[in-house]
């Protein structure tokens, strides 16, 4: 141990210094942002490109700055539950509905909507291709106990299967583990499991066609009238948080609502595809 | 640092946005991993103004997290290695099982604080940068604090005798090992700075993903796995190895270098 330290602790209190000084820097720009808002929305909306199409013509216009939390419907709404959003726009009708009666959101605007998809192998097992009925399909899955993938995350599509197996009276979660398996994971990573295990799994159509690794597995079954997917916003109720930006989030809610945004929701194509179709209005495609 | 911002500011209204016109795109099809190096070379040769916005917030939380969890950890450390109390051993213990911290568990304290149902909620800081800097501030911080404790303890065995010949308050001993073990202390440093910019699980809780705000390189990766662009995912894997192996290699050589300088 020489003695010879006296000669640099500048530059390492310099260095120290530096960093702490990015540090702030960061929380700095985290806190500096006020004409921005959190949306606590679905990995569909996001993961299609949706949000990455939108969002930079609102904010042209408004000047508002939108920020994305996109996880499923169940912990969206658990989110904007605790306030750590300013608005929720997801698909699943029932809790959107509980959301709102439950005093935890302010009015339900209809955005737009579009189909679940039963999406499976090419080589079909259960031999559900071409079936009208979902509830049908999915009991043919089940009854020649093929592989069904289920999302297991109560996310709106989660939501939404369980639904559809209640209504074909078939309870698959017995088989969990089997022939049924939770995956617990977004639609994207659940995609990615089922075409791993070559099994059955219902997906929205955005996700479905913006997703990148589709492999063996194709849309087996379509346009039964369970299978409608609405989206739908809600501004979070400031009576429960006051800090909730209303005003901001409401421009987004009457930008996505008005002509203009219903016309950019129309014009949003993958592969040449239309993946959402406005709800408010009619004729704007 | 102020460049740093500048960028940042400057980016956003860049035109290209993610998830529609990527450059990388054209590889989706090939083989991903033979295409991952591709992609990554092809990410950096047309330095997207996105991608080099999620690395620079990347390095901004991870090293903000690690340059914060030093300043706690290295006299924490130091103070363990030579102080003798009751229950030192127990404490010794714990921090070395805590270095096994999972982040994903660490992400949900920390978002249970921060939220806005939470005791800290009134900040408003969950979902921006600041909070992810503090969830990896808390799992870098037992890592560094244990190996600087046993580096520390290392060298007061070599020099506790000579630091006590010359009459040195406790004190002033740990300020003066800390000083003198600064190049091997880098280890530790290097250790907490890998876990940080490796981590996933605590940044995508407390950060949620969002872009252009709290989107980083772990976090992008899950998201184009998720969306099946599995080798834009390794790309960004390649490069997240490349950065970690270039800061690593920086450290080590500036190290070397200090070391030689000023032994």
């Amino acid at each position: 141990m020489r003695s010879k330290t006296n000669s640099s602790p500048t530059t390492f209190t310099r260095l120290v210094a530096a960093l702490v000084l990015g540090v702030l820097a960061i929380a700095s720009a985290a806190l500096g942002e006020p004409r921005s808002i959190i949306v606590a929305s679905t990995t569909s909306t996001q993961n299609s490109g949706l949000f990455a199409w939108l969002l930079p013509q609102f904010t042209a216009e408004t000047g508002i700055d939108v920020k994305v939390v996109a996880v499923g419907t169940g912990q969206a709404i658990r989110i904007a539950t605790n306030g750590d959003a300013d608005l929720l726009l997801v698909h699943h009708e029932a809790s959107e509905r509980k959301f709102v009666s439950d005093g935890l959101g302010l009015a339900r605007h209809p955005i737009m909507h579009n189909d679940f998809v039963l999406v499976g192998p090419v080589a079909d097992p259960a031999g559900v291709r071409g079936m009208s009925e979902i509830t049908v399909a999915l009991r043919r899955i089940a009854e020649s106990e093929q592989i069904f993938v289920s999302r297991g995350d109560d996310s709106g599509t989660h939501k939404k299967e369980l639904e559809i197996w209640t209504a074909s009276g078939f309870d698959p979660r017995p088989a969990s583990g089997s022939w049924y398996r939770e995956a617990g994971s977004g639609m994207g990573a659940t995609l990615n499991t089922n075409g791993a295990m070559g099994g059955y799994t219902l997906s929205d159509r955005a996700s479905w066609v913006s997703f990148g690794n589709k492999g063996d597995m194709e849309i087996l079954l379509e346009g039964d009238p369970p299978l409608n997917n609405p989206y739908a916003a809600i501004v979070v109720n400031p009576e429960r948080h006051p800090h909730v930006r209303v005003r901001e989030a409401q421009a987004f809610v009457d930008w996505l609502t008005s002509a203009r945004g219903q016309a950019a929701i129309a014009t949003f194509r993958v592969d040449g595809q239309l993946l959402f179709f406005p709800d408010v209005v009619p004729d704007g495609v | 640092m102020m460049l740093c911002i500048l960028m940042r500011t400057g980016l956003r209204t860049h035109e290209t946005i993610w998830g529609h016109r990527r450059p990388c795109d054209r590889f989706s099809n090939m083989n991903e991993s033979s295409s991952a190096i591709g992609t990554a070379l092809s990410m950096i040769a047309t330095l997207d103004a996105d991608l080099f916005e999620i690395v620079l917030l990347s390095l901004q939380v991870s090293l903000g997290a690690v340059a914060i969890a030093s300043v706690i950890a290295l006299p924490l450390g130091a103070l363990i290695a030579l102080q003798r109390f009751p229950g030192r051993r127990a404490v010794v213990i714990l921090l070395n099982a805590m270095m096994g911290l999972p982040p994903v568990v660490v992400g949900l304290m920390v978002y249970v604080l921060l939220s806005r149902a939470g005791p800290l909620g009134s900040m408003g800081l969950l979902f921006t940068p600041t909070a992810m800097v503090i969830a990896q501030s808390i799992i870098v911080l037992p890592i560094i604090a244990a190996l600087s404790r046993q580096t520390i303890a290392d060298l007061h065995e070599e020099y506790g005798e000579y630091l006590r010949s010359l009459g040195c308050t406790p004190m002033q001993s740990i300020a003066t090992l800390l000083w003198d073990g600064r190049f091997r202390l880098l280890t530790a440093i290097m250790a907490g700075f890998g876990r940080a910019i490796a981590e996933v699980g605590a940044v995508i809780i407390v950060g949620g993903n969002i872009q252009h705000s709290t989107r980083v390189m772990t976090t992008t990766i899950a998201l184009e796995t998720s969306k099946g662009n599995l080798a834009l995912a390794l790309g960004l894997g390649v490069m997240l190895l490349t950065l970690a192996l270039s800061i690593n290699a920086a450290a080590l050589v500036i190290s070397d270098t200090a070391r030689r300088r000023y032994g």
